[in-house]
């Protein structure tokens, strides 16, 4: 028994690790996906360490100093309770990357869990299935979130909750799409005949089979989650005050495009930087791991 | 090879490019001169002014009797009239359709002499038939007519007993009980005379097409995007309205409101936020118009949650929080800060009540005194702007400061705006920012409306029962001798500070912007303008 | 193919009841009730179980619910309970306004980003590519309210080119007749009325299309790479036909079809997705009423305009899928 382990291992070696490899060699080669890595590691950075990084901390009111323009001072401008945006949004960066990483997270776990029910079991579960991600993905997505939203209460965390559910269904048939075209191949029958259970089946070699897609889609899903963040800060449904999120950051400074735009400019820049880095880090990864998936 | 074509493609594109920045260009100086007052003005040829109001929302119905929300009163108030009116800036009574009016003794009975030779818009006579009819209608609709039964009916017992016509134009109003407002509430927009003609013959029909004897008449209504009415040739008083159109258009973003006010796209811009203010004194084609203060905002604390079930923390509270500081910040100065639940223009105001001053230490040793754990409370912050509170978030941010100051850590908690109201009326929050503007400047309409016993459940939030101060309410409510009636209330509002159920905040005096062109306009307290002496230059 | 429709169709049922089920009940499931909002803060208890009554949101849910449908199903898409208006009266305008400028968006994302891509696989690897891609990758990567706003702050406030907000100018209303202004106008022959909601297209129809233009570009761009690479095209280029005509007339025939699926779904997200833009421009579209509904409480509003944005959605993409055909005849459906 120990012999056919060995091989399996050796076969799924063969299969996830050797496309790694390559993938990141070419990855490497790649200057655009090389400079979107390095945006996102300079945000991670900032998510890390901002605490160390900014000059001041996250609410350090100064009502004397109100709405002041960029200076050498304060790079970004200060905000109308007098506070330093430039420190705001470094502090800022660590709930963007929060809310992208873990509702991305949060719906390739259950996206994925779906998609193997559906697309392993097959009959009436699948159809079933299927036919909720026709619904889901039928649904404006913003208003669901909305609705959601709504439902929980506004707060960051019910935010990530909402852009989490909405994204499920993508990732539910990416895997779905995967294990159907995985679960014909020669050695899963080959498992099936020696008498695998269904669950070791799944997890020794349909997932990793899957992983390559839902890293690339993930990458880019991240992006998608960080603006979709923004826009329910914007609208209030998001993080709350004090938190230096940097869409509730533009709707507060709304009021003031007129007289001190910088305090619009900066956060936007913040949202549309990170985005950028991901987007690009996410094209590089599929054009590295998946030449055929083309969008 | 293909370099040198991918050259000629770029050029061409930039020469499209420009070319169309061009005309966007040309576009551009005929819509400057259009945009400019003058043009505007031109443009409607005859000389027919225009005035283009914007503001935040959309009116719900355009029937007053049905509806609750300020932007339908904002339209209606032009279109109907009342029997008695508000004076220009205050709430003081003065004649409307009625021409002049008699209170018996006992405050049971009030006969209204109506003003003569006033036609409806479709025609009908307005008489005293017609009102006795508007009255019949309000008193059988029940639910229908939310103000009617807010302030005509107490349990089940209607205080308009009778109305009847005395000849074409008397009416007698009997009432079940005396009510000292009464005169007050009748010159509240809801209570508007609606043409019997047409809610004979359809009901649901006036909110979509309402029909009065107003200023101005009906013409159209986009949905959530505008609605116009136009001058009444026939308007019984000579001269009036000056306008000869007025278009509503609803803005809901602020900012995006005052950017069509500087650009020329509206002529008056209502709710704007304090923070405005600047940026309007700054451009010399625009001019700020105050409202005067109807309001208070305050900070509610539920006392029968703890801390807040402890007075010495609640007076802790009060002495813990900034006011002058918030007022400055947040409202531009366009506040004064408040002591009391009502604002100093309502008669029965006890000025003689100092207020708690700001005295961080003073706190800390409440705070003491009351055993307080150090446990977090939730501060609750309105999500949406309103005149008495124009930007919640911000002021929970600078009290949860103040809070923490004094050793009270807190955390922001916001809903959206009907959760909100619910929950908080439910008694879920421990501290909440809330307001109030009065309907029709009476004190009762503050005072026992928000903090009595009775309004559990539905207005007082704070969950404040004094049975004492609730005798002195009801005492109030049937007192028709006004300065007996200002006594029993000053007498109230000192018990309401020893008991520290609220943080009063503020009395903000709203603001609104016009163009320099238009004259005359008067805001009043309750927020329905009148337009009919409102012209433009 | 009418067989195909028909099983198209068909499959849209289960959708359309499910999505309205998750609907009905997601919405109920928001704390505050209609009745309340209705009454406003003066409200007493009584009054507002009372009109809670009247509204019949006092009967079982499934009682609710069925005779909803019932009247779906007839055509009554609900009363407004804030407005007391039929929704299916009321909506249309609604619908028009966030059409009209989706479609506007769309169209400039279809004219830039088709031609831009084209240009860039034309040219691969030249500095237009590049520059076209880059800007693509950002275009993807803004937030499409904070560009709103700072095209407001720079065209409308700096430079005065362009009104702020709104769809005409109510100085000088519009006749509707059928919503869509741009139309409406002409039919009228009012071309300074033309002009002038064509003005106020552009800042939020910019606006929208970047997402839409930036996607398409990217997908012309890949998918016209590999049919230059194949064969007949090389057999026309070897054959001494122009490369203009190889490009637009033969390449980008057989490389339109991803491209249609992906313009085909942006249109049906702008319908839905457009809520912040309606909401800076004060665009009375169809993604702020249901926005506002939800803030009302609305629950007619709510449910039946989410169903009719889900029933477009799915058949803007019936239909793209049904174009295949007429644009390429081996695709055939059964």
């Amino acid at each position: 028994m120990a012999g056919t382990a060995d091989i399996r291992k050796e076969a799924a070696q063969n299969r996830a690790v050797g496309p790694w490899k390559e993938g990141w060699r070419s990855f490497k080669k790649s200057k655009i996906s090389l400079a979107g890595a390095g945006i996102v590691i300079f945000f991670i950075v900032l998510a890390v360490f901002g605490p160390l990084i900014a000059p001041q901390g996250i609410n350090e009111q100064d009502l004397t100093k109100r709405l002041l323009a960029p200076s050498s001072e304060h790079w970004f401008g200060t905000d109308d309770f007098g506070r330093d945006i430039f420190s705001r949004i470094i502090h800022g960066a660590r709930i963007s990357l929060w809310v992208g990483f873990f509702s991305v997270i949060l719906s390739v776990v259950v996206g994925s869990l779906l998609g193997i029910i559906a697309g392993y079991y097959g009959k009436w579960i699948d159809t079933i299935i299927s036919r909720v991600f026709d619904i889901m993905l039928a649904f404006p997505s913003i208003l669901l979130a909305i609705a959601v939203v709504a439902v929980l209460g506004p707060s960051l965390q019910n935010a990530l909750i909402a852009i989490a559910i909405i994204n499920i269904p993508n990732f539910g048939r990416l895997i779905r799409s995967k294990v159907l075209s995985v679960k014909e191949e020669e050695y899963i029958v080959a498992a099936k005949a020696i008498g695998m259970r269904d669950i070791r089946i799944l997890f020794s070699h349909i997932l990793p089979n899957s992983m390559t897609p839902v890293i690339v889609q993930g990458t880019l899903a991240i992006a998608t989650a960080i603006i979709e963040a923004a826009a329910l800060g914007f609208l209030g449904l998001g993080a709350q005050a004090p938190a230096p999120e940097w869409g509730k950051m533009l709707a507060d400074a709304r009021i003031y495009l007129l007289n001190a735009p910088w305090t619009m400019i900066f956060p936007g820049l913040a949202i549309m930087l990170t985005v950028l880095g991901f987007n690009l880090m996410g094209d590089g990864l599929r054009d590295a791991l998946d030449p055929k998936m083309k969008s | 090879m293909n370099k040198k074509k991918l050259w000629s493609l770029g050029v061409m594109l930039i020469l499209v490019l420009s070319t169309i920045l061009a005309a966007c260009g040309a576009d551009n100086k005929d819509t400057g001169s259009k945009d400019t007052p003058a043009g505007g003005d031109s443009a409607d040829s005859g000389g027919a002014k225009t005035l283009v109001y914007g503001r935040g929302g959309d009116s719900v119905a355009l029937d007053p009797a049905v509806v609750t929300d300020g932007e339908s009163f904002t339209v209606t108030a032009n279109i109907y009239e009342t029997l008695v009116n508000f004076g220009e800036q205050d709430v003081t009574i003065h004649p409307g359709l009625a021409k002049s009016w008699e209170p018996s003794e006992d405050g049971l009975t009030y006969t209204f002499q109506l003003q003569e030779g006033v036609k409806f818009h479709d025609g009908t006579d307005f008489n005293a038939e017609a009102v006795v009819k508007n009255v019949e209608r309000w008193k059988a609709g029940g639910d229908k007519h939310p103000y009617f039964s807010s302030q005509f009916v107490v349990g089940d017992k209607q205080i308009i007993d009778s109305v009847t016509a005395e000849g074409d134009y008397t009416v007698v109003f009997k009432l079940s009980q005396p009510q000292a407002p009464f005169l007050k509430n009748l010159a509240m927009s809801p209570f508007a005379i609606a043409s019997p003609t047409a809610f004979e013959a359809n009901e649901e029909g006036l909110s979509t097409d309402p029909i009065g004897t107003g200023p101005f008449k009906f013409v159209e209504w986009k949905r959530n995007e505008s609605i116009t009415i136009e001058k009444n040739p026939d308007y019984y008083i000579a001269g009036f309205p000056k306008l000869d159109k007025v278009i509503y258009r609803s803005i809901p973003d602020n900012s995006a409101r005052l950017n069509d006010l500087n650009t020329g796209g509206i002529d008056v811009a209502d709710g704007l936020s304090p923070s405005d203010k600047a940026s309007i004194e700054a451009n010399a084609d625009l001019q700020l118009i105050e409202r005067p203060s109807m309001n208070v905002g305050y900070l509610g604390l539920t006392v029968t949650r703890a801390p807040f079930d402890n007075v010495k923390v609640r007076q802790a509270v009060n002495h813990a929080i900034d006011k002058q500081a918030l007022v400055d910040a947040f409202y531009e100065g366009l506040a004064e800060p408040a002591k009391n639940p009502m604002p100093p223009v309502i008669s029965g105001y006890n000025d003689g009540i100092t207020g708690y001053e700001y005295d961080p230490e003073k706190a800390k040793a409440l705070l003491a005194e009351a055993g307080y754990d150090g446990k977090e409370i939730e501060l609750w912050a309105m999500p949406v702007p309103r005149p008495y509170m124009p930007d919640g978030q911000k002021v929970a941010e600078a009290i949860q400061k103040n809070l923490a100051d004094v050793g009270i850590p807190s955390k922001i908690v916001t809903f959206e705006w009907a959760t909100y109201l619910e929950k908080a009326q439910n008694g879920e929050a421990d501290a909440f920012l809330l307001g109030w503007t009065g309907d029709n400047g009476d004190a009762d309409n503050f005072l026992y409306t928000l903090l009595d016993g009775d309004n559990i459940g539905s207005n007082n939030y704070t969950f404040y029962d004094n049975p004492k101060l609730h005798e002195v309410f009801v005492a109030a409510q049937t007192e028709i001798d006004e300065d007996k009636r200002n006594e029993l209330y000053k007498q109230a509002q000192e018990m309401i500070f020893a008991d520290a159920p609220w943080v009063p905040l503020a009395h903000s005096t709203p603001i609104l912007a016009a163009n320099t062109k238009v004259t005359n306009y008067i805001a009043h307290p309750t927020g329905s303008d009148r337009l009919d002496a409102v012209d433009i230059k | 193919m009418l067989h195909y429709m028909g099983r198209r169709l068909f499959q849209l049922i289960p959708v359309l009841l499910g999505m309205s089920f998750i609907v009905f009940m997601l919405i109920r499931a928001i704390p505050g009730n209609p009745a309340q909002v209705i009454l406003g803060q003066q409200a007493t208890k009584e009054a507002v179980e009372a009109l809670n009554a009247s509204l019949g949101l006092d009967k079982p849910w499934y009682t609710q619910y069925f005779s909803y449908l019932g009247g779906v199903l007839q055509g009554d898409l609900g009363v407004s309970l804030r407005t007391k208006l039929p929704v299916s009266e009321e909506i249309f305008p609604y619908l028009a306004a966030t059409a009209e400028l989706a479609l506007f968006a769309i169209i400039i994302a279809v004219i830039v980003g088709v031609n831009a891509g084209i240009i860039s696989a034309w040219f691969q690897n030249s500095w237009f590519d590049y520059l076209a891609m880059v800007i693509a990758l950002i275009g993807v990567s803004v937030p499409v309210f904070w560009l709103g706003l700072m095209e407001q702050w720079a065209f409308s406030i700096k430079l005065g080119w362009f009104p702020t907000s709104g769809r005409e100018d109510v100085r000088d209303p519009i006749t509707a007749i059928t919503h869509f202004y741009l139309l409406d106008t002409l039919i009228q022959g009012r071309f300074d009325q033309f002009i002038e909601v064509l003005k106020r297209l552009v800042l939020p129809g910019l606006a929208l299309a970047t997402i839409p233009m930036a996607i398409i570009a990217r997908m012309t761009r890949s998918s016209m790479l590999e049919v230059m690479r194949s064969d007949y095209v090389r057999t026309a280029r070897a054959k001494g036909q122009k490369m203009f005509i190889v490009v637009y007339k033969h390449a980008l025939k057989n490389a339109i079809i991803p491209v249609l699926t992906v313009i085909g779904l942006q249109t049906g997200l702008l319908l839905g997705g457009a809520i912040l833009t309606e909401t800076i421009f004060s665009w009375p579209g169809i993604g702020r009423y249901i926005y506002e509904a939800i803030g009302f409480r609305d629950y007619p509003v709510i449910q039946s305009g989410i169903l009719v944005i889900a029933f477009i959605f799915i058949m803007i993409n019936l239909i793209v899928d049904l174009l295949y055909t007429v644009i390429d005849p081996r695709i055939k459906y059964k």
